[in-house]
């Protein structure tokens, strides 16, 4: 039962973060791929809440393993980051290769504390 | 607006796949502490069939018809699902706040290189096995 929800959890997820990147890319103007940036920050800071969250409250496992592994977990990627940064590299953008890896990376650790800092 | 549908529905069942079978997975064989290999598995091998599957498809000719559809389905949502940066940097807090700050400083930097290799071999693969009929289409353009 746990699995079907956090399934189902997932393809919401995933949904949510094709409609935010379509949304990003016909707005950003930037030659490096935004959306995916604005994605992961996001996710990122929405599990380090919950996180806190769940962690201060019992008997709530359920609830975090349905939002935190299944929505936010469909929500986020890593694939399509690595993607990105390498079409990036092969293009020879080897500094917007690495704002892009790096600053997605430091941002998303930033905002995974400031949420985890909010909550617990 | 139905074909939005018809694609945002492929996005939605491709990411309740790739979700289960990561929290498959993570239910299996994810341990409590140290290196976090089950996440770092997926993220990089999702990386590298990512790369390959988008090569593809870009190879392959335009993205419209069964090629979106793949790439929405297969790319967007059971390699987007199947992935996960948010879990990825709660791991890296969680190796910090354990004290493990030596794994704490090597987990992201060596997923994201790796994962960043991965990707590129993936889209290199795809370019060998194309290459061939990439230059056969091109010789008849």
């Amino acid at each position: 039962m746990i699995g079907l929800l956090v399934a189902l959890a997932g393809g919401l997820g995933a949904v949510a973060r094709f409609e935010l990147d379509s949304f990003v890319a016909r707005r950003s103007r930037r030659s490096v791929p935004v959306g995916t940036v604005v994605v992961n920050v996001s996710s990122c800071l929405a599990l380090g809440l919950l996180t806190g969250w769940v962690a201060s409250h019992a008997g709530l496992d359920d609830l975090r393993t349905v939002l935190g592994v299944g929505f936010l977990g469909g929500y986020s990627t890593f694939s399509t980051a690595s993607v990105e940064g390498a079409r990036l590299l092969r293009a020879g953008r080897v500094r917007a290769a690495l704002l892009h890896a790096g600053g997605m990376l430091v941002l998303s650790l930033a905002a995974a504390w400031l949420g985890l800092s909010i909550t617990s | 607006m139905t074909g939005h549908v018809r694609l945002v529905g492929l996005v939605f069942l491709g990411g309740c796949v790739g979700t289960a079978v990561r929290w498959a997975l993570e239910e299996a064989f994810a341990v409590p502490t140290g290196w976090p290999w089950v996440t770092f598995a997926i993220n990089v091998a999702g990386s590298f069939l990512l790369g390959l599957l988008l090569e593809l498809l870009v190879r392959g000719g335009a993205d419209a018809g069964w090629r979106r559809a793949v790439r929405l389905g297969c790319g967007t949502g059971v390699m987007g699902g199947f992935t996960t940066y948010s879990t990825f940097v709660l791991e890296v807090d969680r190796l910090g706040a354990d004290g493990e700050l030596a794994l704490a400083v090597a987990y992201p930097l060596v997923s994201v290189v790796l994962g960043l290799a991965a990707a590129a071999a993936g889209m290199a693969l795809a370019a060998r096995t194309t290459s061939g009929t990439t230059s056969e289409r091109r010789e008849t353009a």
